[in-house]
């Protein structure tokens, strides 16, 4: 197995504020890496990074690498639209545009270029049944998506992103306005998924990323704490702090 | 003494309450004062017939051209002007210095009386530039009035467009222009039209601006270079130089009604717009 992604040395500043502190750790290919810490330690910050989300945030600074198969994406000459049809994101917060459940999906073609109906029409397709979100939606692609229940709808993110057919996917507490059952659904669609793509994914539920996660990083404040396999991380955490984290004595 | 909750609560409903119920009242006493006097006059002959003796008697159809054509060149000259301005500010720009003393001007700008603007486009448009008393002045400074209000409304509807659409639509490969174009204009399309709807009224209502920059021809207008009269200021002539207080009232009808008319029309577009995006 090779690392898709290799952070180095990463700081990220907002203004003065240091969100990110000396970050290394990289992103397995075809695995599950997943980011777990309390909330406010920089994970969403560091995943951010992977596509350069942070580039919208006014005062936002970064330094080190994050090589995506061995290139540095902050580098002078690296171009961002298509680093992020390389990288793509799925949101906290399901947010489908209020258009049509087809106009979502090949959203991502048409400012690409695509205006071919029919090949617009497949991917469409192949995009929702890659999200499992075919059947329940093939009679009504012209319907509005802000219609569909909330799971559907964040199926339907990730399928409107595999439609530009990315390399890697960030995924930001994906399931947290989900219930239980539609947070299952997107668990087994990830592993699902993990066979085309690489994966990073945040997430406050530490249940979830023993479940899915083949690496596991453990943040706080900034930090990188700990690093290494999903097993390892939750069975025999290295530093006290991760192992107070695991056991609930985190407070 | 402390009063109870509930009679501040009952006093509340009854001055809000109340106060809704003036302004309503008023605007309905305007509309009914105005149509009762002039709706006897007004006739579809008295809109497309010719005036005689400076409006003595026949009908109105140069100024109702004048009505259509002025609003119409000021808003399709204020409108990319506007909606490109506001779309530079809020989404090409960081929050610097300079953004706020644009904005800062642009709300100086909105709140200047429109004669102002009349003098201006007297100097400017009509004498420097040559243009003479024509559409094409009195246009362009109707324009540069409505200018600030079509942007101000245009970077609020920007700005309430979910920051979620834009992190989405850059996620996913867009450039900025693509956001705004696919994204960012059709979710604030609603409030540029309020905007634009807005310039219209004002553009229709207005006289001093109108009077100074595209003159007050009662001939039909051959070119953008003749000069024209609105509705308002025939309404206006024709009221302060005692003409015809009839006429005067059948226009300020007809003005009334068009005023009405494209805020419906506004209204109803909009509501087909927004039914069929979601
Ligand atoms: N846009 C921003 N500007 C300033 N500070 C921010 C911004 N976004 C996040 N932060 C700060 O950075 C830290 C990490 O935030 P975040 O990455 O969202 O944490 P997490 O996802 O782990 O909850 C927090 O202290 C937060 O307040
Ligand atoms: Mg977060």
């Amino acid at each position: 197995m090779t690392n898709k992604i290799d952070i180095r040395d990463l700081d990220l500043f907002y203004g003065k504020f240091h969100a990110l502190k000396d970050v290394s750790m990289a992103v397995r290919q075809n695995g599950i890496t997943a980011l777990i810490g309390p909330s406010g330690c920089g994970k969403s910050t560091l995943l951010r990074c992977l596509n350069r989300m942070n580039d919208l945030i006014p005062g936002c600074r970064v330094s080190g690498s994050v090589a995506l198969d061995g290139r540095n994406i902050y580098a002078p000459d690296a171009e961002v639209a298509s680093l992020r049809k390389r990288v793509g994101m799925v949101f906290q917060r399901p947010n489908p545009f209020p258009l049509s459940v087809r106009d979502n999906v090949v959203y991502g073609l048409k400012v690409a270029g695509s205006h071919d109906r029919r090949q617009l029409a497949e991917t469409a397709e192949r995009s929702l049944r890659g999200a499992w979100l075919w059947d329940q939606v093939k009679d009504k692609l012209d319907a509005p998506a802000l219609g569909l229940p909330l799971d559907q709808q964040q199926r339907l993110c990730v399928a409107r992103l595999l439609a530009v057919q990315p390399e890697v996917i960030l995924m930001d507490e994906p399931c947290s306005a989900l219930d239980p059952i539609a947070t299952m659904k997107i668990e087994e669609l990830m592993l699902e998924l993990k066979r085309d793509y690489t994966i990073a994914i945040v997430t406050h539920n530490m249940q979830q990323a023993a479940r899915v996660s083949d690496f596991s990083g453990y943040m706080l404040l900034g930090e990188m704490v700990e690093f290494g396999e999903t097993n390892q991380v939750f069975t025999r955490p290295a530093d006290k702090r991760t192992e107070d984290y695991i056991t609930g004595r985190y407070g | 003494m402390r009063i109870l909750p509930k009679h501040t609560q009952r006093a509340a409903i009854a001055a809000l309450g109340g106060a809704t119920l003036l302004t309503l009242s008023l605007l309905v006493f305007i509309i009914v004062f105005v149509l009762e006097k002039g709706l006897p006059v007004l006739s579809l002959r008295f809109l497309f017939t010719n005036p005689q003796d400076m409006g003595r008697a026949g009908g109105i159809f140069p100024t109702l051209v004048g009505s259509v054509v002025l609003p119409l060149l000021a808003v399709a000259i204020a409108t990319p002007l506007g909606v490109g301005t506001a779309v530079y500010l809020t989404e090409y720009t960081r929050e610097s210095r300079l953004t706020r003393v644009i904005r800062f001007g642009t709300d100086c700008l909105a709140g200047i009386p429109s004669i102002i603007f009349g003098l201006f486009g007297f100097i400017f448009f009509v004498t420097t530039l040559r243009m003479g008393w024509s559409i094409i002045s009195g246009g362009l400074t109707l324009a540069f009035m409505i200018l600030p209000t079509i942007i101000r409304t245009t970077e609020e509807a920007v700005r309430a467009v979910p920051r979620a659409y834009r992190e989405v639509s850059y996620s996913l490969g867009a450039t900025r222009w693509q956001t705004v174009r696919r994204v960012i204009l059709p979710n604030a399309l609603p409030g540029i039209v309020t905007g634009v709807m807005l310039g219209v009224g004002r553009s229709i209502g207005e006289t001093a601006a109108v009077i100074f920059t595209a003159g007050s021809s009662l001939r039909l207008p051959s070119s953008v270079f003749d000069s024209t009269r609105t509705m308002a200021v025939h309404f206006y002539i024709l009221a302060r130089e005692g003409i015809s207080t009839e006429n005067a009232y059948g226009t300020a009808a007809a003005l009334v009604i068009a005023v009405l008319s494209v805020n419906l029309i506004a209204y109803w577009l909009m509501n087909r717009v927004m039914a069929r995006r979601s």
